[in-house]
């Protein structure tokens, strides 16, 4: 039989929190991070709520005692903030002590730094150096390079599903047995790219968001970086690691109905949660809790709502979307959403979905609205992105 | 784990070569100093003409490399797409990137935004075949195409697939590949630097499956990928595979002979003294995902092998980093 993948250390920087207490603290407190952007001027600052990690470049550059005059982007940043904690969290004293790798995902890179400076890179020679930070890989270099990591890295990009896959990946080379542990997450941080680009595709909010509402207006962007450390159970047991919870199982299906809208049914989604549940050996009433995406656009939560009821017929468990803590956080929100189902494992919990209000005509479901002390043996966690790409990720308390 | 074979027994590409296969070392065209652009094939053979509209240039030449290596295996839709990008889409993050520093962010439309996502190709071809399968991209770099082809190894080794289209994307971007010029990373027509490239474009694509065919060309043994480099490991890896030294008949090297790189190939090369050496950047310039083509000509030399040479072993490093290699059986 296949030796079980384990969960041994988080890390986690997002709106709510720049720890994993912090950000459990919120999540049972009910406290948003969203709120107006500070970070840069863009002409949208007043109608947009975003989910800004509360830090500043130089704050995070200071606290991890790094050379300022480097071409770290905050990108890179928040993802070396995040990574440290994890591996700190499982503590790791060597980082090569067994086969080790990092696969980290963004889904812009360095386009943070590249815009403020891409007008200047011809005339001033100090920026030049973030010509190259365009890169995505280039936060994943420097990430590895911070913890001294030496193995495989690589980086995954597929919008906001990344970070799901970058998880499934680790799983993957552990299973094959090219590594023993791999560190895995994703790190995005707020651009005026993005900004701009969901704000084109009008699903933009200029409220708070409100998944699964029947009013919903959109998704509200956030910046945040969370990594996960898996390792091989045999590998944590000698080393007398806590276990936070094991990879069950997981799925990656095409929705392949359009580049950025879902299909109505949510075919794409409901195939990713049929391959989850197939590998992990669970029939779907076996499910305790669902970390669902539910960016709160009018598309995304139907596509979502749709293909949950289909895959759950008539026993749908407890769900719930935290995008209206962190925002949505694009690259790294499979990160950020695998931390809070294994803080829902650890602490036996259901986080609330805030700002719910109507349920949708469309659907015969709602979110749970309140936090709620329940039993939970197995968490799905759901991650959706342009180009159809639809990822599930099942974690089980060990 | 299974031990399932994994066979190409496809493959396709554009680049700045006339063709999209049938290779021949002795009448390719080299490479130019500066930037060289793709030659772009007739589309229109290939693709419905309103859809060719709508698509920017990786697209195209991802999907037109796509469609040639699944038509040479006979097979309509793949189990899952899986591509590697080192810049992504960067024609389309250009464009929405200048409107909306030119504009101060009015007037733009989401066009551009859309296909500016490092998955649009692998999306794109996923949504013209109609491929609900697994569907991921990579964006690391030089190894960006080797971790989209490790992920297929694994899945059709681990039994998760029965066959998968992998593929290497990127296109040059105007400004970008200018301020890379204005960083000395690429050279220009009259200046070369010292760690400046000759630059290029391109897109290759693989069909792998688990059953070899009659027109298979090589059979993928291993593929490893570490973010440095020590000299045991190449041994290793080879052994590992249960291979002698003297058992590698060729060489594929994705050396773009500068001096920062050269003691990394030329420690490589000189455990191979009898090997034959491609150095395949020479025939389709560099770019994150180059070592795709390598790999292509790597597999056409192999099938074109008649004496007793089994085993190919492909390196590829850019800047100290990113060291990958790819090891191939003759079928």
């Amino acid at each position: 039989m296949q030796e079980r993948i384990v969960i041994t250390g988080m890390g986690i920087v997002s709106a709510i929190g720049t720890s994993v207490e912090e950000n459990l603290e919120a999540l049972l407190k009910r406290e948003s991070g969203l709120g107006r952007l500070s970070l840069f001027d863009s002409i949208y600052k007043d109608q947009i709520q975003v989910g800004e990690v509360k830090l500043t470049d130089k704050e995070l550059e200071e606290s991890l005692q790094m050379d300022l005059n480097d071409n770290y982007t905050r990108t890179t940043l928040l993802g070396i903030y995040a990574a440290k904690q994890a591996v700190e969290n499982a503590s790791i004293e060597d980082i090569n002590d067994c086969r080790t790798g990092l696969i980290s995902s963004t889904s812009v890179g360095g386009m943070d730094y590249i815009e403020r400076y891409y007008t200047e890179f011809a005339t001033n020679p100090q920026v030049v150096k973030y010509i190259t930070s365009q890169e995505a890989g280039a936060s994943t270099d420097k990430i590895a390079n911070y913890l001294g990591l030496k193995g495989y890295v690589s980086t995954i990009s597929t919008a906001c599903s990344s970070a799901a896959n970058a998880i499934m990946m680790g799983c993957r080379m552990i299973k094959s047995g090219k590594l023993d542990r791999v560190i895995v997450g994703g790190t995005d941080a707020l651009s005026k790219f993005t900004i701009n680009g969901f704000n084109t595709l009008m699903i933009l909010s200029d409220s708070l968001n409100s998944p699964f509402d029947q009013d919903r207006k959109g998704l509200n962007l956030g910046e945040a970086a969370a990594y996960i450390v898996i390792e091989k159970e045999s590998i944590a047991r000698n080393a007398n690691r806590a276990i936070l919870g094991v990879v069950s199982g997981y799925g990656n299906a095409n929705d392949a109905f359009h580049q950025t809208a879902s299909s109505e049914n949510g075919e794409g989604a409901y195939l990713a949660m049929e391959k989850a549940l197939t590998m992990a050996g669970l029939e779907s009433n076996q499910i305790d809790y669902i970390n669902a995406h539910g960016t709160a656009t009018p598309n995304n939560d139907l596509s979502e709502g749709r293909a949950i009821e289909r895959i759950f017929v008539d026993k749908v468990p407890y769900f719930s979307s935290t995008k209206p803590y962190t925002g949505h956080t694009l690259a790294a929100a499979g990160a950020i959403e695998a931390v809070y189902s294994l803080l829902a494992i650890g602490h036996q919990k259901v986080f609330a979905n805030l700002n719910f209000k109507t349920p949708m005509e469309e659907l015969n479901i709602q979110p749970q609205t309140e936090t709620l002390d329940l039993p939970l043996q197995h968490v799905m966690s759901n991650s959706f992105g342009f180009g159809g790409n639809c990822s599930t990720v099942i974690f089980s308390k060990a | 784990m299974s031990k399932n074979t994994i066979y190409i027994n496809g493959l396709g590409s554009v680049s700045i070569q006339e063709q999209s296969r049938n290779f021949d070392l002795s009448t390719m065209l080299e490479i130019q100093q500066g930037i060289n652009l793709a030659k772009q094939p007739s589309y229109k053979d290939l693709m419905p003409p309103a859809s060719l509209r709508r698509m920017s240039k990786g697209v195209k030449m991802g999907m037109y490399a796509a469609k040639i290596a699944l038509q040479e295996s006979d097979i309509k839709t793949p189990d899952a797409i899986i591509t590697g990008t080192g810049l992504g889409c960067l024609i389309d993050s250009e464009k929405f990137l200048e409107l909306l520093l030119e504009n101060d962010e009015n007037h733009l439309t989401p066009t551009a935004f859309i296909q500016s996502t490092h998955n649009t190709v692998g999306g794109q071809i996923a949504l013209q075949m109609g491929c609900k399968g697994y569907n991921f991209t990579y964006v690391h770099q030089n190894s960006s195409f080797e971790s989209a082809l490790l992920d297929a190894f694994l899945q059709i080794k681990g039994s998760e697939l029965e066959n998968a289209l992998v593929g290497g994307i990127d296109e040059v971007g105007s400004s970008t590949y200018k301020n890379l010029q204005i960083a000395e990373k690429i050279n220009t027509e009259e200046q070369l630097f010292e760690s400046g490239v000759n630059a290029a474009e391109g897109a290759t694509f693989f069909f792998l499956n688990k059953e070899a065919t009659e027109k298979s060309y090589a059979e993928i043994l291993d593929i490893s990928i570490e973010n440095t480099m020590d000299k045991n490991r190449i041994e290793t890896f080879l052994s590992d595979n249960n291979i002698a030294i003297q058992e590698v008949g060729s060489l594929f090297l994705g050396s773009c002979e500068l001096a920062v790189d050269k003691e990394y190939f030329s420690s490589f090369e000189s455990l191979f003294p009898t090997a034959e050496k491609v150095l395949y950047k020479r025939y389709v310039g560099h770019h994150h995902t180059a070592s795709a083509f390598g790999l292509l000509l790597a597999a056409e030399h192999a099938q074109k092998q008649v004496c007793n040479e089994k085993y190919t072993l492909l390196y590829n490093q850019f800047e100290g980093k990113d060291h990958s290699l790819i090891l191939l059986k003759k079928c």
